[in-house]
């Protein structure tokens, strides 16, 4: 008896592209195991057509960043008429975009540090450079300045003072064109995965980076971070984290799987950075280290997201 | 257990593996791969144009003559004819050498390795230019060596610079245990070193008591101006290492290159090589000799050089035309690379983000050829592997993407003035 066949969306040509290789990778590896047909897809121009001739059951899509992340594809999919994995257009939208993700987190009162946004055209059109200043008095260094729309931590820069905010600028632009400066949380880097058509939250991991912070390099590079899973944090502040990040995944209508990045202060208090709709599936990710932790295996957790799909929840 | 065991092998790793890392610039490498990304990263000889006739001609010619010996192991230090082509080849620099002296490596990438591996011990202090092959680094740190990179300009590494930082070392009772170059159209920097400058290295290696391990894989390439002496050729003195490579004048995918050095290095080079891998291809070497034997090699060396020179000379008109004032930029005489450096601020690392995503160009960040990671604003172009237009396309975007960055950060520094 052979089950449905799948088609994997891996690649396309988003900075995380390597990233999603190996995502990818791993799922049509679980699949096969499972059973599935799967049907192998580097995203490029030509996946309508590759999609039309395989006529798959469903798509799981192990696409991070620009492309995959940001509902251009599961646009795509529901003209199709394809089910896929993980969330809507909506909410992928939503969740790629840091600014609006946080618009909505402070309007449905989830914690987030303070930030302000701004686009290009802020600083080369209207003068933005004159308010850094009173950012800086307002957030207090340092701050943390980040692409809206980018994984992976890639662009993200600390600025220590005034001085440093140009060129951290500089950089986080060279990966959107809107960035926000954010104010630093000093604490704990806490990651909630969240899986399931019911949602529900996986043991909480903690990244204990090597380096300033959680960067491209400790995420991926083996050794360069420590990860605690159940994180050794009190059983209310667990509780509450867990709270938090299913109203969050709830507030932005996410679906299926998703990842909630937050920093526990020293006090307790809790700070939601982002929420990411499809997150990292690699060996080294965090959330197949919080299925683990719940005794789950990385193939049934991608089981599980999968049936989110296929039961069209 | 909470902690999560990510690698349940990390005690056995040896210490020398920890400077070896992942970064985020071979992450966005792997984007440039894609048809579409104008690539002006890869520093790919131009195989293209290598006769696939000739090639079939050669390997079958092997195959039917001497099909069970070019299966077959061969010596450690390769073949006698290879050595005599070898001669050959280096005769076309004015070099002299004696074909006794040379050892067939698997690439002048196992040159650097094993010369590394023979006389570095881990913290011994090693000199290379800044910046250097990042291809070398590697071999560096996994020997863990203490690597001093002293600056080069548009005359090659600065021998004023060099002696500081040999005083510096002896001062601390130290000396290099080799200092390493790429003479002639350097990679990454596409400068040479000029002639006074090689003289006082040579006269500075034996008057220190010095090794100099000469890279010279671009050599033959060279579109304009006068063939400069090999370090090798000037030395009388037993002080220089040669590398080389058939990567360039015939195909990297040969994977065959050479050492020339004095015999007591030469022999533990040797033992080295037999622990690595016993010996060079002999398929790839009988190919090579074949080759040799029935083809005249300057004809496809003049032929692909003309390709390369054509090449750079569309870099550099479009380089003229559209990169802003700001920006600076070496005129390399031959070889694969220019190196271009742009204002302090913008961290070419970052920008080639940029590039890939905006505008679908790619090179390659400058930061990789330094140890310390510095050099941040500059960029390796590389014209070998592009056509004319596409280097023309590659460089207007390229430059659209820098001056739209130069622009913002005015923007920004705006905000000084109320300050």
């Amino acid at each position: 008896m052979s089950k449905e066949k799948i088609a994997v969306l891996k690649g396309g040509r988003s900075l995380e592209r390597n990233i999603s290789l190996k995502s990818g990778g791993r799922v049509e590896k679980a699949l096969a195991e499972l059973g599935y047909r799967v049907e192998s897809i580097d995203v490029d121009a030509h996946m309508v057509r590759r999609l039309k001739e395989a006529a798959p059951d469903a798509a799981f899509i192990a696409m991070h960043g620009s492309g995959g992340e940001d509902g251009t594809v599961q646009e795509l999919l529901d003209i199709l008429g394809i089910p896929y994995t993980g969330s809507d257009v909506l909410p992928s939208v939503r969740g790629m975009d840091k600014v609006l993700s946080k618009h909505i987190f402070e309007a449905d009162g989830i914690p987030t540090p303070p930030f302000y946004a701004f686009n290009r055209d802020a600083f080369q059109e209207l003068g933005a450079a004159d308010t850094l200043p009173y950012i800086g008095e307002e957030l207090g260094f340092p701050i943390v300045v980040k692409p809206s729309a980018q994984g992976s931590a890639l662009g993200i820069r600390f600025a220590h003072n005034v001085d440093e905010l140009p060129a951290a600028l500089i950089s986080a632009f060279s990966f959107d064109d809107k960035v926000l400066l954010e104010k630093y949380v000093k604490g704990r880097e806490l990651a909630v995965s969240i899986i399931g058509s019911e949602p529900r939250a996986l043991p909480i991991v903690e990244a204990i980076p090597k380096t300033e912070f959680f960067d491209f390099e400790s995420r991926y590079t083996r050794g360069k971070a420590d990860y605690v899973a159940p994180a050794e944090i009190p059983a209310e502040t667990a509780a509450e984290a867990v709270e938090i990040s299913l109203k969050t995944f709830e507030v932005l209508h996410c679906d299926g799987f998703g990842r909630v990045d937050m920093i526990m202060d020293a006090d307790g208090g809790l700070h939601v950075l982002e929420i990411n709709t499809i997150p990292g599936l690699t060996d080294t990710s965090l959330m197949p280290m919080a299925a683990e932790a719940a005794g789950i295996s990385f193939a049934q957790m991608i089981e599980e997201i999968l049936r989110t799909a296929l039961e069209g929840t | 257990m909470a902690r999560i065991d990510f690698d349940k092998y990390k005690e056995f790793y040896a210490k020398r593996t920890e400077g070896l890392r992942s970064s985020v610039m071979r992450d966005l490498m792997a984007i440039t791969a894609r048809p579409e990304i104008i690539s002006l990263a890869g520093g790919l000889p131009n195989t293209e144009s290598f006769p696939a006739k000739t090639l079939a001609k050669v390997t079958h010619d092997v195959a039917m003559e001497n099909s069970a010996a070019a299966l077959q192991y061969g010596p450690t230090e390769g073949f006698e004819e290879t050595k005599q082509n070898i001669v050959r080849v280096m005769a076309a620099e004015n070099t002299l050498v004696d074909p006794e002296d040379i050892i067939i490596t698997t690439g002048g990438q196992q040159g650097i390795d094993l010369v590394t591996r023979i006389l570095v011990d881990p913290g011994d202090p090693i000199i290379a230019e800044a910046p250097t092959y990042p291809g070398a680094i590697p071999s560096f740190a996994s020997f863990q060596a203490d690597v001093h990179q002293v600056p080069l300009d548009d005359d090659g590494i600065r021998t004023d610079l060099l002696r500081e930082e040999l005083d510096n070392l002896k001062k601390v009772g130290k000396r290099p245990k080799f200092i390493y170059v790429i003479p002639n159209f350097h990679n990454p920097a596409g400068v040479s070193i000029n002639l006074e400058r090689r003289l006082e290295l040579v006269e500075l290696a034996r008057e220190r008591k010095l090794i100099i391990l000469e890279d010279n894989p671009y050599g033959q390439l060279r579109f304009e101006g006068e063939s400069l002496p090999t370090l090798y050729s000037l030395d009388e003195d037993d002080n220089i290492i040669y590398l080389s490579t058939f990567s360039k004048i015939i195909s990297p995918g040969i994977r065959l290159g050479w050492l020339v050095a004095p015999a007591p290095l030469l022999q533990k080079f040797n033992l080295g090589k037999q622990a690595a891998d016993l010996c060079p291809s002999t398929l790839a070497q009988m190919v090579v000799n074949r080759y040799f034997r029935d083809f005249r090699w300057q004809d496809y060396v003049e032929e692909t050089t003309g390709v390369y020179h054509r090449r750079r000379d569309a870099m550099l008109a479009a380089l003229e035309e559209y990169f802003p004032q700001e920006a600076r930029w070496t005129r390399p005489r031959g070889g694969f690379y220019i190196w271009a450096t742009l204002p302090e601020y913008l961290d070419t690392t970052d920008l080639l983000a940029l590039a890939i995503e905006q505008e679908s160009v790619a090179f390659v960040p400058g930061g990789g050829a330094y140890m310390d990671g510095s050099g941040t604003n500059h960029m390796r172009l590389a014209f070998c592997a592009v056509s004319e237009e596409k280097i023309e396309d590659g460089i207007k975007k390229l430059a659209k993407v820098i001056r739209g960055q130069m622009a913002l950060y005015k923007a920004l520094k705006g905000s000084n003035k109320t300050l």
